[in-house]
């Protein structure tokens, strides 16, 4: 009792002094995350922006400064569009760009197919089978992202584990180049993004009133006509938040593309990754990033939409 | 298990599509030939080569250290977030913190990687902090991308809770810190577990952001598995990707099984409570 008693006192002192300054604990609550975030989420962004209108050169750090001072108080603002010039006419960025599009689209509808049925499984199972499940589902996630690419390579190699399959049950006379395609990209984004697609359609699918099929069942629809008109309207929403969620980090992909990818497997994930650590050109990475981001705007605005929904809100 | 034939074949090939590649690495890391397709004989070769890589195991001390680290400052601010989108109402600037938040879950990493290693470097020009790039700047951008997934976590948790007994302990005349720390932490305290290791595994596990924003002196497990699996197979890999399997599926089961006696004690109480009233 005493202790509590002190702790309590504690922690009137401790917040009295916080008022004396002049801030509340909500104050400072709402502030500390929120600083956070303003200085190393949405900074670094106009920082990205900045450096995309700068030149490069041959210095540490490799960029020209937009503002320079050329004589006592008086300053100058260089800025140059050459960077995003220079990806408008050459072709890579522009093909990179398309091809990140195509191979996340092809993925999220992959993700899509190979993902409902799975979520439905586990949402019809017998209750006590559901946790268990969710956990099988779940657990890949958990063990590192890179292993789990990786371990494609020997399964989709020519001397690898499918080939090898394929090969003793007579289907193909001669290895199958797969490793190394777009092919295996896309396998590898399917794979890995798998879980992100099974878990949002899971909980749109659990919490479907199972009365409107029950009604609809009694009224005579077969099962497959209840399951179309019914189940798939109305689990629309977490369709959407799957294929956000697969299909935003997917278009900026690098690791899948670059260790199962062919040299042709052009993605602008992979073309950024060049710029910056290959040709050390900052400024045109940075406005292949900028480029990126806009592409992606309208997909993150729909997701903030769809999260703060399901966030919910008092 | 579902009745219709169907839904138990997707449910067997999506699992069968997960499961296969990582079974096969725990096979394959028994094996002791460098080859996939020829076995030759069962051995631990590939484990004691990979604990006598000295520059790997520095690499993956580095990377718990790290991960230890940036995982417990996440989840300090991934609460207050938390917090603050599900209980604190409107407050000013609510979209722009709530867009921050959930941004970085869909964020390519490239672009994170890229802007934060040119947040650092403009920092060091303009401030002469943080100096050079290195284990300082890593943990700085790992805390920020993994404390959006402790947010989430804890905030589904707190959305879903019932705010009744937060409100009986307001009305009761206590302050707001103490029903925090009192009422609101205690029964969150599985999301905070939950959103901790999810950090921690997050930030074990980052290779595009770390390779942005690390320095030459320091360099994370990911780096060195992602140099020596960009040339191919390595057997050593599969020791460790077996290594990892072990010990995610020990801890996964654990917290399942925890969960569920949790859930147990909890009915049971209930239906004393019930009898008892």
């Amino acid at each position: 009792m005493a202790e509590t008693v002190q702790s309590e006192m504690r922690h009137t002192g401790f917040l009295g002094l916080l008022q004396r300054v002049g801030l509340s604990g909500r104050a400072l609550v709402v502030s500390v995350p929120y600083a956070w975030l303003l200085l190393f989420f949405l900074v670094p962004f106009l920082i990205v922006l900045k450096i995309a209108l700068a030149e490069s050169q041959m210095a540490i750090p490799p960029f020209t400064s937009l503002i320079e001072n050329v004589e006592d108080l008086k300053y100058q603002i260089t800025v140059t569009f050459y960077n995003f010039h220079y990806m408008v006419t050459d072709d890579l960025y522009i093909v990179a760009y398309l091809n990140s599009l195509k191979i996340a689209f092809i993925s999220t509808i992959c993700c899509l197919l190979l993902g409902y049925p799975v979520a439905y499984a586990i949402a019809k199972a017998d209750p006590k089978w559901r946790a268990p499940l969710l956990m099988l589902v779940i657990l890949p996630f958990w063990t590192s992202f890179l292993i789990r690419v990786y371990a494609w390579i020997g399964i989709l190699s020519n001397n690898g584990v499918l080939n090898n399959v394929l090969m003793w049950l007579g289907i193909i006379n001669e290895p199958l180049q797969i490793l190394y395609t777009p092919v295996a990209t896309y396998i590898g984004i399917t794979y890995s993004y798998l879980p992100f697609m099974i878990l949002p359609l899971y909980s749109t699918l659990e919490k479907l009133d199972n009365t409107l099929l029950e009604a609809a069942a009694d009224l005579g629809c077969p099962p497959w006509k209840a399951f179309l008109t019914i189940t798939l309207p109305l689990s629309i929403p977490g369709m959407i938040a799957g294929a956000l969620l697969v299909f935003i980090p997917a278009t900026g992909e690098f690791v899948i593309p670059e260790l199962l990818g062919g040299p042709d497997t052009l993605m602008i994930g992979r073309t950024l990754w060049t710029e910056f650590f290959n040709n050390r050109d900052w400024p045109l990475a940075s406005a292949v990033a900028v480029a990126l981001l806009l592409f992606l705007v309208v997909p993150i605005m729909i997701f903030q939409n769809v999260q703060g929904k399901q966030g919910g809100h008092p | 298990m579902p009745k219709s034939w169907f839904l138990r074949f997707g449910l067997i090939t999506g699992l069968l599509f997960l499961y296969i590649p990582i079974i096969l690495l725990i096979v394959l890391s028994f094996n002791d030939n460098r080859s996939v397709s020829v076995w030759s004989e069962f051995s631990f070769r590939w484990y004691g080569e990979l604990m006598r890589d000295d520059q790997l195991l520095s690499a993956a001390w580095l990377s718990v250290r790290v991960a230890f680290i940036s995982a417990s400052f996440a989840v300090v601010l991934g609460t207050l977030a938390g917090m603050m989108l599900a209980r604190f109402g409107a407050f000013k600037g609510r979209a722009l913190f709530s867009g921050m938040v959930s941004a970085p879950l869909v964020m390519p990493e490239v672009i994170m990687g890229l802007s934060l290693l040119l947040l650092f470097v403009s920092m060091e020009q303009v401030l002469g902090w943080p100096e050079g790039r290195g284990m300082l700047t890593i943990i700085l951008a790992h805390i920020t991308f993994t404390m959006s997934f402790v947010t989430v976590v804890v905030q589904s948790r707190l959305v879903s809770m019932d705010a009744s007994l937060e409100e009986a302990a307001m009305d009761l005349g206590a302050r707001p810190a103490k029903v925090f720390f009192v009422i609101t932490l205690p029964l969150i305290a599985p999301a905070i577990v939950s959103g901790w290791l999810l950090a921690f595994t997050l930030s074990l596990d980052d290779l595009v952001i770390t390779s942005f924003v690390s320095g030459p002196g320091s360099t994370t497990l990911p780096q060195i598995v992602f140099s020596s699996v960009r040339l191919g197979l390595s057997p050593k890999v599969n020791a460790l990707a077996t290594i990892v399997v072990t010990i995610v599926a020990i801890g996964i089961i654990c917290a399942g099984i925890y969960n569920a006696r949790q859930e147990k004690a909890r009915q049971r109480d209930e239906q004393m409570a019930q009898q008892g009233g």
